[in-house]
């Protein structure tokens, strides 16, 4: 099958006052019609901005973004607003994300609006009552402001904005972070739903491994900028190779009383990269680290079909497991 | 003795869009060196029941109108102005989600921490200062970095910070507000084993609020589940994951994503949380729940020792023998 998005060794860099922060160095991966790639990694890891300049709301510094076949690394504003239609994001906060002087109609009209899609005054409505109507938005919202609306309710009226314009691609950049759990599940299962109805591919980035476990095909585990591991969401949960992937599983609470698993947690915490040295990112607080980890960057391999890590010792690590890795 | 009780806490706020029922006839018990998490999804009542504890309501809208909270065999509803001050500064601390709210940006992390020192023991400003780096190293920050301002610190460490403030006077109980829910997870997991150890080490007991069912399993002794201002199901933590009794509590373990199970679909609560200012009349949950019977909608639910030790307040166990 055809590839919707192919992003090639795409880098975004910022000058601080510091020096340059390397904030995506490097990350490539496909994507196609329909299906879901999962970001995962800590705050800071650049997960946001990889998302944001894969559709251009950031300038890329370098590599190439590939749309439906087409490149649109470097577009014209001109061209940059008719792929707008084909691209969204939604983001987290549903309480920042929303302006609080529009109403829930206002909200829906405007990318309808600005893209001329209106037609009547009308149609205009009953285009975006059909669109609460998806989302699971009851008519009589249609006049109320996103202060009166809970959580679940807000993050609809970005889904809905994002869906708007019929596109074939959404970044959903932590779209249920900020939500409890039984409304974060009623989020997931809309957003599965959709997909499932209109084949919309999703990017969905996120600190939650058992969300991007549930609702990936394939997951991307970075780390300050760079990609540490990348397999089918399955694989890389039941075979993790990279330390990284093996410390933040271990680190996530799991709600089972008494459950004697051997906790592995990680000293130290992420750091800056600007003006990183060569060596691995993750060397200083790796248990695993040798002298190589701090001078050579470690490539991306490919030890199993499709399943790819970048470690220098993966193999002496699982070697001690009896894992063969080849 | 327990070191803790609270018995059938009702608590509302008066506003002006009606009272609010926050906190439902609440009960509770906690001993010396115990840990109790209370889960619950947003305005659930737990960070109102909280505050109670410690008489830290906002005045004059949230009115303690019912029941009683004994800390240490005295009474803190009857507490004069006095003894609260004695009690919250040495007998009970309190840590909260967002450290960088709950630090002072103008003063160096050292200087914060020897101030709350200074509250509770007859230290000169430079001998508190030294006991301040000791407290740092304690909990696992460099004492040199004391000199520096809260902004110069990590989301992780600044909760370490706020926790030295917490510990400084030795508190018999530390409530702990989601302490951890703005960390990431490597972080949270050296933040709670700080805690685990620090506890262990000095026999605090602890009351967690969090909505994360993992954090609760893996740190926590007892369980309260909390809905609408009710305790729904309270017990051992073992026994409330063990056999789940309220299909409250079964709801919010279905909505979890699974690490180690392919589920296609998750399974969430229908509908939303009830206004507490328009609570419906008998069991609280029973608009939400797919058990629900014409009983429920009357009838409101007792809290039902079903167990030793393990209560659930649902119309389905009324037939069972229970404990009496």
């Amino acid at each position: 099958m055809e590839n919707l998005l192919e992003v090639k060794h795409l880098k975004k860099y910022f000058n601080t006052k510091h020096g340059t922060l390397h904030a995506v160095d490097d990350i490539s991966f496909t994507l196609q019609a329909g299906k879901t790639i999962g970001v995962v990694g800590e705050s800071g890891c650049g997960k946001s901005t990889l998302g944001r300049a894969v559709i251009g709301l950031n300038e890329v510094t370098d590599g190439q973004i590939i749309f439906e076949g087409r490149d649109v690394t470097h577009l014209s504003l001109k061209e940059r607003k008719k792929m707008v239609h084909d691209m969204q994001i939604i983001f987290q906060d549903p309480f920042t994300s929303l302006d609080p002087r529009k109403s829930v109609f206002d909200l829906i009209a405007e990318p309808l609006k600005i893209n001329h899609m209106t037609g009547s005054k009308d149609e205009l409505t009953k285009r975006v009552i059909e669109l609460m109507d998806t989302v699971g938005l009851a008519k009589r919202f249609l006049y109320a402001y996103p202060h009166e609306l809970d959580g679940g309710r807000r993050q609809r009226i970005g889904v809905a904005r994002a869906l708007a314009l019929e596109p074939k691609f959404i970044v959903c950049d932590e779209p249920v972070s900020a939500l409890d759990v039984s409304i974060q599940a009623q989020i997931l299962n809309l957003l599965q739903d959709l997909q499932e109805q209109r084949n919309i591919a999703y990017m969905f980035i996120t600190h939650d491994l058992s969300v991007v476990r549930h609702i990936s095909d394939e997951v991307m585990v970075m780390y300050v900028g760079t990609m540490f591991e990348k397999a089918e969401a399955q694989e890389l949960f039941d075979h993790p190779i990279h330390p990284y992937t093996l410390g933040l599983l271990s680190a996530i609470p799991v709600p089972v009383v008494n459950k004697n698993k051997e906790k592995i947690i990680m000293a130290g915490e992420i750091s800056m990269p600007i003006n990183p040295p060569a060596g691995c990112r993750f060397a200083g607080r790796c248990p695993f680290a040798t002298e190589a980890c701090h001078t050579v960057t470690p490539e991306l391999e490919e030890p199993f079909p499709g399943h790819f890590v970048a470690c220098h010792n993966m193999r002496e690590i699982h070697r001690d497991h009896n894992i063969v890795i080849p | 003795m327990n070191l803790l009780e609270v018995k059938d806490l009702t608590i509302v706020y008066d506003t002006s869009e009606g009272t609010v029922h926050a906190v439902n006839g609440v009960s509770f018990e906690i001993n010396n060196g115990e840990t109790l998490g209370i889960v619950g999804e947003t305005g659930a009542g737990k960070t109102t029941t909280a505050r109670s504890l410690m008489r830290l309501l906002p005045e004059p809208q949230g009115i303690i109108k019912e029941g009683s909270i004994t800390f240490d065999g005295k009474d803190v509803r009857n507490m004069s102005e006095k003894e609260l001050r004695h009690m919250r500064g040495f007998d009970i601390s309190m840590i909260f989600q967002d450290p960088m709210t709950a630090l002072n940006p103008l003063l160096t992390v050292e200087d914060q921490i020897a101030e709350s020192i200074r509250e509770h023991t007859k230290l000169s400003k430079h001998e508190s200062v030294i006991e301040a780096r000791k407290m740092l190293e304690k909990v696992g920050i460099m004492a040199e970095r004391g000199s520096e301002y809260p902004h110069q610190f990590s989301g992780g460490m600044q909760q370490r910070v706020v926790i030295a403030i917490a510990l400084t006077c030795n508190p018999k109980l530390l409530i702990a507000d989601e302490p951890t829910s703005a960390l990431d997870v490597t972080i949270q997991a050296q933040v709670l084993k700080m805690i685990a150890d620090l506890q262990q080490e000095s026999g605090t007991a602890m009351i967690l609020i969090t909505h994360d069912l993992g954090v609760v399993a893996e740190t926590c002794d007892k369980v309260a589940i909390m809905y609408a201002g009710e305790i729904v199901e309270y017990g051992k933590a073992e026994d409330v994951y063990g056999r789940i009794l309220h299909p409250y509590t079964q709801g919010l373990f279905d909505s979890l994503p699974s690490l180690d199970k392919n589920v296609r679909r998750l399974k969430p609560i229908k509908g939303l949380m009830p206004d507490p200012t328009d609570l419906p009349k008998g069991c609280k949950f029973c608009p939400r729940c797919e058990f629900a019977s014409e009983k429920c909608k009357e009838t409101e639910p007792p809290l039902k020792e079903l167990t030793p030790g393990h209560f659930v307040r649902c119309l389905r166990y009324e037939k069972e023998s229970g404990v009496s």
